[in-house]
């Protein structure tokens, strides 16, 4: 029988400028904060392994060897440790190498961190680190970046399904009234739609970023990190910590092509819809069963897009969910609840596991008034790489 | 103050300037801020908005914040010539500050821009109605402007696509110093007048009532735990 998984401990530091702090340190208040919850600080030697997600803190930081120096911040010495990167999506990609290591038996206990300080660099040279996921000839060499794929995919499928400015428009109001409420998000201001769709100051206030994606429909550049802890919830050192597991039901990635113009549709998100599939048969659940989730919503379109993809609705269909309050926190599917990526922030490696901390806040019922689910059994996060090509999905239960 | 034979030799001449129309912009976050002229008889007020901000190095505020309450000063006490000052507010409170100089029916010369009130782009809204005010109201050709900040630099520099003229020093030349001038002609402003500058006029009586007494800021984001 397969080991079970499960989250005992989690942190989080608050989403922003971090840019005057060492990277490791941003780390190790989120790991402190985790074990703390876990109330397992004083123990920290025991656990087996260290997990660090980051996608580039040699470019944004000029420092490698992160997973080391976050063991020493931590006086954790000789605690193993190794780094994953995997772009945007590092920080998923590091819970589902802890949850193999757990559940291979190699490990009973856990560390994952994910973190990136981005903002020690201007905006548009992040905007350009970021490019270098995308292929270097057929795309970053010919001036592609991330919210110009963003914008390109919006306008197609504006353009197929009817979808509007104003859609992208309610998305930002959603997830900054849930963002205003979350004390880890970056920005924690609500917005109206009179003001970023309907008013007569709205293409100034809310303006263009690339083309039909607006500043309201591209996540900010944040720093951050969030930790959690992860145990075999079958083994008796499961009985040592201070909260319930919040069990990993399924986790599971899949890859699609680097160059976005070697897909067949390029509106089709085939590496999300596989590892979503992946993860509803090891949970041996499908989308109707999901309470709510956390999708990558790096540019608004893309919480639609996920949505559909991984079967919450049909294709070219999840605005009109939108539109009628569907995905609010009060609705029938709530969709980043924490703010997502949009208001919390998106600090390129730590977006994975703070998705993961997300889940378990709601699922053990700790989220802010305001913006917690009601009754949530299980809760799914979508951490996206690259323009789709390497995504891993994550499901999460209370048992 | 006694207008002596030697003060009026220390104060500089005037140019009468044409007023700044106050128009009301709803920011993202639905909160309605007023940008209007500041009057001299609010410089107490001004000056005590700006006094803390002194205090904080980080993005350079100090310098910005240092350099804004001389020159609001100056103003006030008639040692800066042909200056203007614009405040933008919400429910009363001051949100930012710009201010600048008309040097001649040509020439203006930008000095600065304070945003006290973070991430709703106070400070681009307001730094788009100085430049509104320098080329659609006082009729002026060309604006010279310097960036004191990062965040300064791109968001005039970069994303005005202003013309650098700094080759041209000491020809071209800003008054703040010598930092590389550059410079917002009338072609440019009208390039980018569209996106970058918004308003109703004229301004709603209710909005313009919550704007006539202005309040100083009682937190500040930039100053955690401030108290006044």
């Amino acid at each position: 029988m397969a080991i079970k998984v499960g989250i005992v401990g989690i942190g989080h530091t608050r989403f922003g400028n971090s840019s005057e702090y060492d990277l490791a340190d941003v780390m190790a208040y989120a790991a402190t904060d985790a074990l703390q919850d876990a109330g397992f600080l004083e123990r920290r030697r025991e656990i087996d392994q260290v997990i660090v997600g980051n996608m580039a803190s040699g470019m944004f930081c000029h420092q490698s060897g992160v997973a080391s120096s976050l063991i020493s911040r931590m006086d954790m010495e000789p605690v193993p440790a190794e780094l994953v990167e995997n772009g945007p999506a590092s920080g998923a990609s590091a819970i589902k190498i802890g949850y193999m290591a757990v559940a291979s038996g190699m490990a009973d206990i856990v560390l994952v961190v994910g973190g990136e300080i981005m903002r020690k660099v201007s905006g548009w040279e992040a905007t350009d680190l970021v490019a270098t996921i995308l292929h270097s000839e057929a795309e970053y060499d010919m001036g592609l970046t991330l919210p110009a794929f963003g914008g390109m995919f919006t306008r197609l499928y504006m353009e197929k399904y009817g979808l509007t400015e104003r859609d992208l428009a309610l998305l930002a109001v959603k997830n900054h009234r849930n963002g205003a409420k979350n004390m880890y998000a970056h920005i924690q201001a609500p917005c109206t739609i009179e003001a970023i769709a309907d008013g007569p100051e709205a293409a100034v206030v809310n303006t263009y970023v690339a083309e039909p994606l607006r500043m309201y429909s591209t996540c900010p550049v944040s720093d951050g990190a969030a930790a959690l802890l992860l145990v075999n919830m079958d083994s008796p050192k499961a009985r040592d910590f201070k909260k319930k597991p919040i069990r990993i039901a399924g986790v599971a990635s899949a890859t699609d092509t680097h160059c976005v113009h070697n897909r067949k549709d390029p509106l089709r998100l085939e590496a999300v819809r596989l590892a979503a599939e992946k993860a509803y048969k090891m949970a041996d659940l499908g989308p109707k069963d999901i309470s709510f989730a956390e999708l990558h919503d790096a540019f608004s379109i893309l919480e639609l897009a996920i949505s559909e993809e991984v079967g919450f609705f049909e294709r070219g269909k999840s605005f009109l969910a939108v539109r009628k309050g569907e995905t609010d926190i009060d609705g029938r599917l709530p969709i980043n609840t924490s703010g997502g990526l949009k208001s919390k922030g998106h600090p390129v490696g730590a977006t994975g596991v703070s998705q993961a901390v997300e889940l378990v806040r709601q699922l053990r019922g700790e989220a802010e008034e305001g913006r917690q689910v009601r009754n949530p059994k299980y809760g799914m996060s979508v951490n996206f790489g690259g323009f789709g090509n390497n995504v891993v999905a994550l499901i999460c239960a209370k048992d | 103050m006694a207008i002596d034979e030697m003060e009026k030799k220390l104060r500089p001449p005037q140019i009468l300037l044409k007023p700044y129309p106050s128009k009301v912009i709803t920011l993202a976050s639905g909160e309605k801020m007023v940008v209007r002229e500041a009057r001299r008889e609010e410089t107490g007020i001004l000056l005590g908005t700006i006094y803390p901000l002194i205090g904080v190095p980080s993005d350079f505020y100090d310098i910005v914040a240092a350099r804004m309450y001389a020159e609001v000063l100056g103003w006030y006490r008639y040692r800066v010539a042909n200056e203007f000052v614009l405040v933008g507010v919400i429910d009363g409170i001051i949100a930012g500050i710009v201010n600048s100089r008309h040097v001649s029916s040509k020439l203006g010369m930008s000095l600065h821009t304070l945003a006290i009130k973070r991430g709703l782009r106070v400070g681009a809204q307001l730094f788009a109605a100085k430049m509104e005010n320098h080329i659609d109201v006082l009729g002026e050709e060309e604006v010279y402007i310097v960036a004191e900040s990062p965040n300064g630099f791109k968001r005039w520099m970069i994303e005005y696509q202003l013309e650098d003229r700094s080759s041209q020093y000491p020809e071209v030349r800003s008054e703040l110093g010598g930092v590389p001038t550059y410079v917002l002609t009338r072609k440019l402003w009208d390039a980018v007048r569209e996106v970058k500058c918004t308003g109703t006029r004229p301004v709603p009586e209710k909005d313009l009532k919550s704007a006539e007494k202005l309040i100083m800021p009682s937190e500040y984001v930039q100053i955690p735990g401030f108290k006044r």
